[in-house]
């Protein structure tokens, strides 16, 4: 069987609803965040399958700083997490429970 | 020098050079010079005064540097003065706070500016990828700056919650631009309105637009993506929430209005219709959960969430006047919002946070010129006639009459008058409720003073005068017009 674009495509969208799916539904923050970069990986992968689809480089640039982002972020949301963690021993969502969510 | 680069673009970008070579030598002075708060603020401040002076000139110019990445033009260059007017005004206020907070200035002040260079990015780029390192820029510093208070348990659980929501927010608006780019093949704004030209539109673009809109719904905290920001205001250190009230929103009303106007005039049908809906249920939400607050901070939050929807107004509406008047509202509200914020964080000493609404009774006794202040900015948001926020609302409301967007006018009317009772009782708890006051006197400093009485100026000056910035404003959407009819080349 060939591989076509809609493929990769149909690939993009199942990682990104699953990766939704886990952010709405899971408690734990460290699972939630892990629901994020799924959904990151969603976009890198459909931005590669269009770069090489429409024969353009840009897609491959686009996905280059989307991973130096989310390394970024997950450096800092873990530094967050750590502090968050010294004062509630917890990283469940549902003790979240200073301020009304 | 990189190939396809010219001297020319980096005379172009030296305001956003001084910036963050500003926050490099903070950084280094907060090192080598530890404990001279003073003077790393004074520097924090002459590197924002000298950014601004060099982004003023810019104003009225019209080009594409840096290979169609960066538009220079006067709508950046609006922007950008309100983004560092904002970023002024907080660094003022901040001091005092900081101390008795016992924060480390330098890093913070380090954070704010490296905020404002991704919101001045955020501004004036014409393309996807610029565009998205900008508002990560902004949005990666202050999830720092947000759970700054590290043994605070409200401002971790703050900065956790605005960590995860911003992430998930950049998830969906990324897998959006990913759609437009797989469609068009191209990430330059230009060049996409270019591909669509013409086309019909596809099921997989209006999947987009949904997407991005929701994604920068949760940047701009329109409702339904709003759930975060009352708890992130509440918790955040009150000058941070200050400026992510004012200076990102700005931001990211920019780069929405670049991306749908600039980028997606071919579906303008479809998205208009999203922020139709965004914008009603925005102000009626934010404005019904506003009047049952106790706590002045989560009162500003929803206050702010129906501002969003009356600045979509402009997005809405997309003629020249009506985004003219949404710049002229967003200069108003820089001064009244950030006023409030001013008097909020005023209120916070040794022994007592003050950010209740009872934590205001008697204030006009104990500290009359606060609470005329406040009283001023309170009516000024709610859009009572002597006030700038009476001229912003007429001009706005304005505009989408006559656009021919009558019911939407008649309900933003509606709302507004629906919350002078909030804002009322700001007012009612600092003159008629005469408790015994709590905490110690409220002592505003030199520099809290300027901020206040910028705040405030900018407050009076614009309810009489607002045809100076109303000129400026629409000199700046039109720039924003004439980039949709001129047909640039594609983007690679």
């Amino acid at each position: 069987m060939e591989i076509t674009p809609a493929h990769y495509a149909l690939l993009s969208a199942a990682l990104f609803i699953i990766g939704v799916v886990g952010v709405l539904v899971r408690r734990n923050i460290i699972i939630i965040f892990m629901s994020i970069e799924l959904i990151l990986n969603a976009v890198n992968i459909n931005l590669v399958a269009n770069a090489r689809h429409l024969e353009n480089l840009v897609g491959q640039v686009f996905v280059v700083f989307v991973i130096a982002v989310a390394a970024a972020e997950a450096a800092v949301g873990l530094g967050i997490l750590l502090a968050f963690f010294r004062n509630k021993e917890t990283v469940n969502i549902d003790e979240m429970n200073v301020m009304r969510w | 020098m990189p190939a396809g680069f010219s001297a020319a673009d980096f005379l172009y970008i030296l305001p956003e050079l001084v910036l963050i070579g500003g926050a490099m030598l903070l950084l280094s002075l907060s090192v080598l010079v530890p404990r001279r708060d003073g003077l790393l603020l004074w520097t924090a401040l002459a590197t924002v005064a000298v950014t601004l002076v060099l982004v003023v000139r810019f104003f009225g110019l019209d080009v594409t540097a840096a290979r169609g990445l960066l538009a220079i033009d006067s709508f950046a260059a609006f922007f950008k003065v309100i983004v560092l007017l904002s970023a002024a005004l907080t660094l003022l206020m901040s001091a005092p706070y900081l101390r008795v907070e016992g924060i480390r200035v330098g890093e913070y002040y380090f954070l704010i500016l490296c905020a404002t260079v991704g919101m001045m990015f955020m501004a004036s780029g014409v393309e996807l990828i610029t565009l998205f390192i900008g508002l990560e820029t902004m949005a990666v510093s202050f999830y720092v700056l947000v759970g700054f208070l590290k043994p605070n348990p409200r401002s971790n659980e703050a900065a956790v919650k605005y960590f995860l929501l911003g992430g998930f927010s950049l998830g969906i608006l990324l897998y959006g631009m990913s759609l437009i780019y797989g469609v068009t093949g191209t990430t330059s704004l230009a060049g996409i309105a270019a591909a669509l030209r013409g086309q019909d539109t596809s099921l997989v673009l209006v999947l987009a637009v949904i997407l991005v809109g929701a994604g920068m719904g949760f940047k701009i905290a329109a409702v339904p993506f709003h759930m975060w920001a009352p708890d992130v205001y509440e918790g955040a250190p009150t000058p941070v929430t200050a400026f992510l009230s004012v200076g990102s929103k700005a931001a990211s009303f920019a780069m929405l209005l670049r991306i749908f106007v600039v980028g997606l005039p071919a579906l303008a049908q479809e998205w208009s219709l999203l922020f139709y809906v965004l914008a009603v249920i925005s102000m009626t939400v934010g404005n019904i959960a506003a009047l049952t607050q106790s706590n002045l901070k989560r009162m500003l939050a929803y206050s702010s969430i129906a501002h969003v929807g009356y600045l979509l107004i402009g997005v809405v509406v997309r003629t020249e006047r009506g985004v003219a008047a949404m710049l002229l509202y967003l200069g108003v509200y820089l001064f009244m919002q950030l006023g409030a914020f001013a008097i909020v964080t005023a209120q916070r000493r040794s022994d007592i946070i003050g950010d209740e609404l009872k934590d205001l009774s008697g204030l006009s006794k104990r500290n009359p010129l606060a609470a005329f202040a406040m009283g001023f900015f309170m009516l000024s948001l709610g859009g009572i006639p002597p006030t700038a926020g009476f001229m912003g609302k007429m001009w706005l409301f304005g505009a989408a009459i006559d656009a021919g967007f009558i019911w939407l006018a008649v309900i933003a009317v509606a709302n507004s008058a629906l919350s002078i009772y909030y804002y009322i009782r700001v007012v009612v708890f600092m003159w008629i409720n005469q408790e015994e006051p709590v905490g110690s006197p409220i002592v505003i400093g030199p520099a809290m003073k300027v901020a206040l009485g910028v705040a405030l100026l900018g407050t009076v000056v614009l309810g009489i005068y607002p045809q100076f910035l109303f000129e400026q404003a629409e000199v700046a959407a039109r720039t924003l017009q004439g980039i949709t009819a001129a047909t640039v080349v594609g983007g690679q």
